[in-house]
This record gives C-alpha cells, sequence and structure tokens, in this order.
C-alpha cells in the first residue's frame, strides 16, 4: 500500500510537472532560420554551439557527440562542428553537399535550420533553404570582412523574401575582440545592404568556438551591449502588424466528399482569415458563395487563420475543384502571364519557349518563358544581357501561362507568389520563380471583364432601378457587386471632366477595370456613348424581367 | 472595399528594388500546430497527387502521431488510403494487439505483408542475423509495394533521427528497383512538392520530416493517442546479453548458458523485433514520466537546471548501459 501510494504521488508529480513545462512551451513559437557562410567561416561550429547550448539536445545525439569527440582526437573539449555534418565527411560519403535540416529548441521555441554548406550548387540550396526562412544568419569571418560572397547571399536572402537578417561576425577572438574591427565591418556591411534593398540587419560579433555571444555574453567583448545570438533568436519578431489584415485566400488542395451530403473543400490557409458567413469568390472562374463551416477533426471553428490547415463548406453548390483559390474580395490577381525572378536549379539550361510545367499552390499549368529581360550577375550585383539562365543562374522574365492562374505578387505572399517549374521530360524541378508582376494582357482583360456590368437606360433614374435590381439579383446568386452611380462619377472622380459624357465613360471603364482585378464586382450606372466600347456587358432593359434568377448565378 | 493597387505600372522589378518584405504571419499557432499543419498539408498533397498511395505503419510512436494526422487531415472522411504493416512475425505481442485495434477503429484497411521466401526459409533474428532485417523489412516491404501497385507511401521517418535522414526530401523518390539516389533529389521550396514520377518510380512521403522525437512525444500527450504500452516502464522478463536488455516475449526465446530471465522494471524508447530491441531501466509508469526522463537526461549535464536531480545522472548512466546504437 505504502508503495502503491508512493508511487502515486511520483507520478503525480511528474505529471504536473511535466503539464507545467508543456504550458510554458505551448505558446512556444517556431522560427525557421538560414545560416549562409562561406567554407571555414564557422557555420558548422556556430550550429552545433547552438543545437548543443540549447537546452533540448536528446541524451543520445549528445553521446554520439562525446564519443566523436573523442574519436576525432580533440583536446578533450566537445567539437560541436561534429553535431552537424563535417565538409569532408559528406563528400567521403559521396552526399551531395545539399540543405540539411537541424532542429533545437529553447523554452521559448523551437527552431528549424536550413544548413547550406558548401559553395558547390550554392545558390540553388541557398534558395531552397531561404524559401522556408524567416531569419536569415550571414556569417562573415572577422579577419577576412565582407567579401563577394558575402553580397551573394545578401541578395539571395532579400530576394526570397527574408526580412530578418542578423550579421554574424565570428572568430573576434582573432581580431583581439576589437570593437575597431566589428564596427569597420558593420560599417562595410550597411554599404552592400543598402545597395541590394535590405532594410536593417542586426550585427552581433561572436566567436562560436569559445561561445562568446551565441548563447551567453561572456567576458570578451564587454563593449558589446545588444544581446547574444540565442537571445536575438529568441526574441525576433516575427509576423509583421500585417497578420490579419491581408485579405483571405486558400487554396484548395482536396475536395472532400465521403458521402452525398458532404461537399468540404481541403486547404491551407494562405492568409488573412476567415469566418463562417463570410462571401469569397472562386478564382479563377470568379463565381462567389459564402462560407457555411469551418471543419476541423477538432469541431468547427469560429475563425481560423493564416497556415491553419482547415476544410471548408460552401452555403452554395459552386463549382470548385483542387487548383482553385478560395479569396475574399481582392483576395488575388487572375493573369495568364507573369513577370517573375527566376533561380534556374535544373542541370540543363533553360530553353526559350520550350514549355515547362509551373506549379504554384495546387495550380498546375504549362509555362513558356516569353522572355528573358535580364540575368543577373550575383557578384556584382548588375544586370547582363542574356536569352538562356543556366544552373544557378538568377533572372528576370516574362512567362505565359497556357490558362489563367490566381496568383499574389511573392511580395505580398509567399504561398502564392512562389513557384516552381517542372521539366515535361525529365519531371525534374528545375527552377524556383517569384512573381514580381502582372502584366496587362488580353486575356487578362476578358477575365476581369466579367465582372463589370454596365446599367443601360434613358435616363438617370431609369439606369439606377436597373442597377440596382442587377445587384439584387447577384446578390440573391451569392454574389456581391458594386454600384457606382452617375451622379458620384460626375461630382466624385469625374469632377474634372466637365460634362463629357465619352471622358466620363471612360474614365468609368478604367475604375472598374482596376476593380474587377481587386476582384470587385462592380455595376456602373452610367452613360455609354452610342458607338463606344466599353469592357464589360450591357444589361439592358430586356434584362430586368426576362432572365431567370438561375442565369445570373455565375 | 479592400482594392488591389493596378500591377502593370509597377514594371517588372529592377534590380535595386526589389521585392517588398514578404509578411510572414503565423496565426499565432504554437510550433506544435504548425508542425501539424505542415504534415496535414503533405498529407493532402500526397493523396490528390498519386494514383495509390498506402501509409507504412509499423505500429511504433511515430507511426502512431502520423495516423493520427491522416485523421486530421481528412476527416471527416476516414483517411483514403489503406495502412500496410510488413510484418516480421516477431514483434512483440503488445503491438499486434494494439496494431489490430487501431485499424478496426480507424475505418481504413489493414494490409499485413509477409514475405513469403522468409517464411519458407524460417528466417529469424536468433539464426540470421542481418539478413532477418533485409529479408522481412526490406524485401518483404519491396514485394508489398509491387504486389498492391503503390506508388506513393507514407512513412513516419524524422529528420533529426540521423545525418542522412536530415538531407531527405518530403516527398522522397525510389526508382523502380526502390533505390534511393541521395545525389539526385529535387529541391524541394515552400510547402510546393513535386509529385511528378517518372515510369516505374514510387514516391516515399514523410510527413513529419521536421518533428523531433520529443515534438512527438508531446503531441502524443497533448492529443491523447494511443501507444504501444511497451514505451512505459513494467515489471517485464528480461534477458541480459551483448550489453542489451532484452525482454523474452514468448517461449521462441533461446536461453544461452547462464542466462536467466530476470523481472526488471524496463520500457522501450524504439520498438521493433521484440529479440532485437534493447529496454532501458527505468521506472517511467507515465507518458509524463517518460519525457520527464527525457528532458531531465538533457538538461541536467550543461544548464545546470534541473528537473530531476537525483534522476539525472542516473538517466544518463543508464543510457549509456543502454549502448547507442
Ligand atoms: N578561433 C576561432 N576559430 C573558429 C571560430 N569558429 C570556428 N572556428 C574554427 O574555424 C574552422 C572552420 O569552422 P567550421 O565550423 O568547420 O566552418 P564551416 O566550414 O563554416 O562549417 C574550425 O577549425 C573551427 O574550429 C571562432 O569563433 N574562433
Amino acid at each position: 500500500m505504502a508503495t502503491n501510494a508512493r508511487t502515486r504521488e511520483i507520478a503525480d508529480h511528474a505529471r504536473e510537472e511535466v503539464d507545467a513545462w508543456f504550458e510554458a512551451s505551448g505558446d512556444k513559437g517556431l522560427l525557421r532560420l538560414l545560416t549562409c557562410g562561406s567554407v571555414d567561416d564557422g557555420k558548422s561550429t556556430l550550429v552545433g554551439r547552438l543545437l548543443y547550448d540549447s537546452r533540448l539536445l536528446l541524451d543520445d545525439q549528445l553521446a554520439t557527440l562525446e564519443s566523436e569527440s573523442r574519436k576525432a582526437g580533440g583536446e578533450g573539449g566537445l567539437d560541436f562542428a561534429l553535431l552537424v555534418d563535417g565538409l569532408a565527411a559528406e563528400r567521403e560519403q559521396g552526399i551531395t553537399i545539399d540543405v540539411a535540416y537541424r532542429f533545437f529548441a529553447t523554452e521559448r521555441r523551437k527552431f528549424i535550420v536550413a544548413d547550406t554548406p558548401g559553395h558547390e550548387q550554392y545558390t540553388r540550396n541557398m534558395a531552397t533553404g531561404a524559401s522556408t526562412a524567416d531569419l536569415a544568419i550571414i556569417l562573415i569571418d572577422a579577419r577576412k570582412g565582407v567579401l563577394t560572397q558575402t553580397r551573394r547571399h545578401s541578395f539571395l536572402v532579400h530576394l526570397l523574401g527574408i526580412r530578418h537578417i542578423v550579421l554574424a561576425v565570428n572568430k573576434m577572438d582573432l581580431v583581439g575582440h576589437e570593437q575597431a574591427r566589428f564596427d569597420e565591418i558593420v560599417a562595410d556591411y550597411a554599404e552592400v545592404a543598402r545597395e541590394i534593398g535590405v532594410a536593417g540587419f542586426t550585427a552581433i560579433p561572436m566567436s562560436a568556438k569559445l561561445g562568446d555571444n551565441v548563447v551567453i555574453q561572456g567576458p570578451n567583448m564587454a563593449w558589446y551591449q545588444g544581446p547574444a545570438l540565442l537571445e536575438h533568436l529568441e526574441g525576433v519578431a516575427v509576423g509583421g502588424p500585417s497578420a490579419g489584415i491581408a485579405p483571405f485566400c486558400m487554396a484548395v488542395q482536396w475536395v472532400n466528399r465521403p458521402d452525398q451530403d458532404f461537399r468540404g473543400y481541403a486547404g491551407t490557409i494562405a492568409s488573412g482569415r476567415v469566418r463562417p458567413g463570410d462571401s469569397v469568390t472562386i478564382l479563377p472562374s470568379g463565381r462567389t458563395t459564402r462560407i457555411a463551416r469551418i471543419v476541423t477533426a477538432d469541431g468547427d471553428l469560429d475563425e481560423a487563420g493564416t497556415d491553419q490547415a482547415v476544410t471548408l463548406t460552401f452555403a452554395d453548390q459552386v463549382d470548385c475543384s483542387r487548383g482553385d483559390l478560395v479569396a475574399a474580395a481582392g483576395g488575388a490577381n487572375v493573369a495568364d502571364a507573369i513577370d517573375a525572378s527566376l533561380v534556374w536549379m535544373g542541370e540543363a539550361a533553360m530553353v526559350p519557349t520550350r514549355p515547362y510545367w509551373l506549379k504554384l499552390g495546387t495550380q498546375l499549368v504549362s509555362a513558356r518563358i516569353a522572355r528573358v529581360d535580364a540575368v543577373v550577375d550575383v557578384n556584382a550585383l548588375e544586370d547582363r544581357r542574356g536569352f538562356t539562365l543556366r544552373l544557378n543562374d538568377v533572372g528576370r522574365v516574362r512567362i505565359d501561362l497556357d490558362r489563367p492562374i490566381a496568383a499574389l505578387p511573392y511580395a505580398e505572399s509567399r504561398a502564392l507568389g512562389g513557384f516552381i517549374l517542372i521539366d515535361k521530360a525529365t519531371n525534374a524541378t528545375v527552377a524556383a520563380g517569384m512573381i514580381g508582376s502582372f502584366p496587362e494582357t488580353a486575356a487578362a482583360a476578358q477575365i476581369h471583364a466579367d465582372r463589370i456590368y454596365w446599367a443601360a437606360g434613358t435616363d438617370e433614374e431609369d439606369r439606377a432601378a436597373r442597377a440596382s435590381r442587377l445587384q439584387a439579383r447577384l446578390g440573391l446568386g451569392g454574389r456581391s457587386a458594386f454600384v457606382l452611380g452617375e451622379a458620384e462619377m460626375r461630382e466624385g472622380i469625374g469632377r474634372d471632366l466637365g460634362g463629357d459624357a465619352t471622358a466620363l465613360a471612360r474614365r468609368a471603364g478604367d475604375v472598374a477595370r482596376l476593380m474587377s482585378r481587386a476582384g470587385v464586382t462592380i455595376i456602373l450606372a452610367v452613360p455609354v456613348p452610342d458607338g463606344f466600347s466599353v469592357p464589360g456587358s450591357i444589361v439592358g432593359p430586356e434584362a430586368d424581367n426576362a432572365r431567370p434568377v438561375e442565369d445570373w448565378i455565375i | 472595399l479592400q482594392s488591389r493597387p493596378a500591377q502593370s505600372e509597377t514594371a517588372c522589378c529592377a534590380l535595386r528594388t526589389p521585392p517588398a518584405p514578404t509578411s510572414m504571419t503565423h496565426y499565432n499557432l504554437s510550433h506544435l500546430e504548425q508542425l501539424e499543419a505542415e504534415s496535414i498539408h503533405i498529407l493532402r498533397e500526397v493523396v490528390a497527387e498519386a494514383a495509390r498511395p498506402v501509409m507504412l505503419y509499423s505500429i511504433g510512436k511515430d507511426s502512431a502521431a502520423m495516423l493520427h494526422l491522416a485523421k486530421k487531415a481528412f476527416f471527416p472522411a476516414p483517411p483514403p488510403f489503406p495502412l500496410l504493416h510488413v510484418d516480421t512475425g516477431w514483434k512483440f505481442r503488445e503491438m499486434y494487439a494494439l496494431r489490430d485495434r487501431v485499424a478496426a477503429s480507424s475505418g481504413m484497411a489493414l494490409i499485413v505483408h509477409r514475405n513469403p521466401e522468409a517464411e519458407r526459409l524460417g528466417i529469424n533474428p536468433f539464426d540470421h542475423g542481418p539478413r532477418h532485417t533485409d529479408m522481412w523489412k526490406t524485401e518483404g516491404l519491396k514485394q508489398a509495394l509491387d504486389l498492391h501497385g503503390f506508388d506513393a507511401a507514407f512513412g513516419g521517418a524524422r529528420r533529426d533521427e540521423e545525418k542522412s535522414r536530415a538531407k531527405e526530401r518530403i516527398f522522397s523518390f525510389r526508382s523502380a528497383s526502390h533505390r534511393w539516389d541521395p545525389k539526385n533529389q529535387r529541391p524541394e521550396l515552400w510547402s510546393l512538392y513535386n509529385a511528378r514520377k517518372n515510369h516505374g518510380e514510387s514516391i516515399r512521403i514523410f510527413p513529419i520530416s521536421n518533428w523531433t522525437e520529443l515534438d512527438v512525444w508531446q503531441y502524443i500527450h497533448a492529443e491523447g493517442i494511443e501507444v504501444v504500452p511497451l514505451y512505459l516502464a513494467a515489471p517485464r522478463p528480461t534477458v541480459e546479453r551483448d550489453g542489451l536488455i532484452l525482454m523474452v516475449d514468448d517461449d521462441r526465446f533461446p536461453l544461452r548458458e547462464g542466462e536467466a530471465v530476470v523481472e526488471r522494471s524496463v520500457r522501450f524508447r524504439t520498438l521493433g523485433c521484440y529479440p532485437l530491441t534493447g529496454a532501458v531501466e527505468s521506472d517511467a509508469e507515465t507518458l509524463p514520466q517518460v519525457i520527464r526522463e527525457m528532458i531531465a537526461a538533457t538538461t541536467s549535464e550543461r544548464e545546470g537546471r534541473v528537473i530531476d536531480r537525483d534522476g539525472g545522472a542516473a538517466s544518463m548512466e543508464r543510457k549509456k548501459q543502454e549502448g547507442y546504437f
């Protein structure tokens, strides 16, 4: 009995302790980071030390490290670089120098480190590691200072959209821990950052080998007042104030139909938030509906947001399948051509005009590189002319798509602005792309024209009435529309036109085009002069009664 | 009205005005919630793109977590693929019991494959050394995949398990002869997976690649996922052999001279064929206690912040006895 009670007491105690620990780490966020540096800058030593000094290195990894350090014949100390693969060992094993992922955690955060050693395939590997990273550590050997490589790394990190940069000035012990040297390097780097367009960075002087300013401050650089690296990594705020402001977007991955009664659209929320009752548009088709439920295995949700994997059901039976984007108004662009930056990763050079598969979100379309606008010399940070892209080249291109996709510029969304190109013959992933902007094309104009209506009529009142009837009908079909009246046009944005009807119609058309591109359906109650060609369709008196509601449900 | 500014005016980014910072807005998800969402995304991608997916179910804690994630990914439907257990006939009895229970309640088909050739030759862990694993597990898996024509198989491997795994892709391709070519892996960017196969190729997909051992335990604890009781300490009949503590799970275990079956309080950190799986001496009878032993072992040495001042060093000692393999 006594032992049972004692056992139970121990068990309860353990449960409490673990619960407390879990609770403390329950709000623990996840930070994905990338380390960049040239060979021998001390990258392995730094990552190894972070792994070791963070509190949650598992005992089996520790045992391995101890035995390997002994085998390697170190002077008794632990060789932290052994925690991550040594370059030599990798070469011996014949494993390609490649991106490896490491994990460590503190009580405040879990970290996933993309580790990209070596020169070979450097651009390709760095781009891969950077694509998911929130933060990059750029390593510098204090003796060598800012090198060509440093510019290259910084350019790629910035290109891939990382906005938190740590400049780790390593091996401070080899320059006598001198502040002057550190300041000089920081000033040099600030110049590089300015050239590239990096808004800001955090510089930390350190010695990965001795541990100064990696996890703890250490006594050697009293002149440095800032945080140690780990403290910075634990505290840096990723995910900015734009959370929740970006319009809702979710790419449909899979349609869940267990039976006749349930039809759910499964996907990961790319941006924004969603609630039951929200009206959404299915892109690229432009059909609209409302969210009925947000289904998860843990029960329906009242709201879901960015990065959550959910299953949505709609209020109406709308046509929607894998590859479609469910978006709030203004959520995404629909385009059949894109201007983008490409990082070429294929062994074979890019062949202009040859079709590749383009995968973006869950959309797969056939794509051709229509033209190469520039090949970027990543070292000199200069543009060159060129007709193709080779392995590890970065270029800016125009890409034509064989059908429209819904997407966003990469600067606004990694999930809906980043894409890969796949070789149709070998199925290899040959390029990573980042959308810069969307050129206006005939097809794009036509897509948007689906959202523009002109209410015809003899006088202003007639047109206004027709517009509001049309608005009501569209509303019945779950499609909300915005009415722009004649008076608003004349007294508002058309005030300077002095009653010129053609100019007024032209301006109304321009406004409609802009709004339609933002996903808004617009009804213009503005007179259309004879012979004037407008975007969208004109709705005349015959539409008022003749057409059944169903016709308007697109 | 949230209108998006016109795009056509912004000519393609000039070099010196690269993209504005990308907002990485994680909806205040905890690290486990983010890992869960990532895994669910991966599971769904495979189901959407593969012709005949299957989930390799090895009955261990990683399989348990992976299966739980699959149930969540496809809810309210059951996961739309079968479970495949490549059996050797030498698993712990408690593993078989859990396997059958889990399969029955999952709404999924369970395929158990046993290599008929190994069966015929009577391949066993006591007499055949490495051949046991080769024939039952490696060959058995290939046979099963070929037999059923599965083109995509989910596995519960994690990148923190081993150095070479740290480089393996989440979507990892195998040739027609099931070989992995580490030199020829596809770059994996963002959460975009290229699942297009060449003729004869198949894919192994590792949805919990980015989870650590501790993440898996924390998730099992938080979600109340059932695991084989062997992960918890209990008095069990054991034999010490070649530096390992082995459990005598049935009467097929031949004792060597001088060996005696001793009852010890042990638990297992990994589960496989019982004659090949070493136990750890432990008193951790509950999941929290097991987790505490893991954390204690990792924190006591360096930080001086000891959760378990009494057990820390002892647990490290036990670890060393176990002999890391
Ligand atoms: N003195 C000194 N040596 C360092 C420091 N960091 C790394 N090293 C040494 O620099 C060499 C290269 O380090 P390693 O981590 O392998 O570099 P990597 O090629 O960038 O991964 C090794 O001999 C390290 O011990 C440091 O802060 N100070």
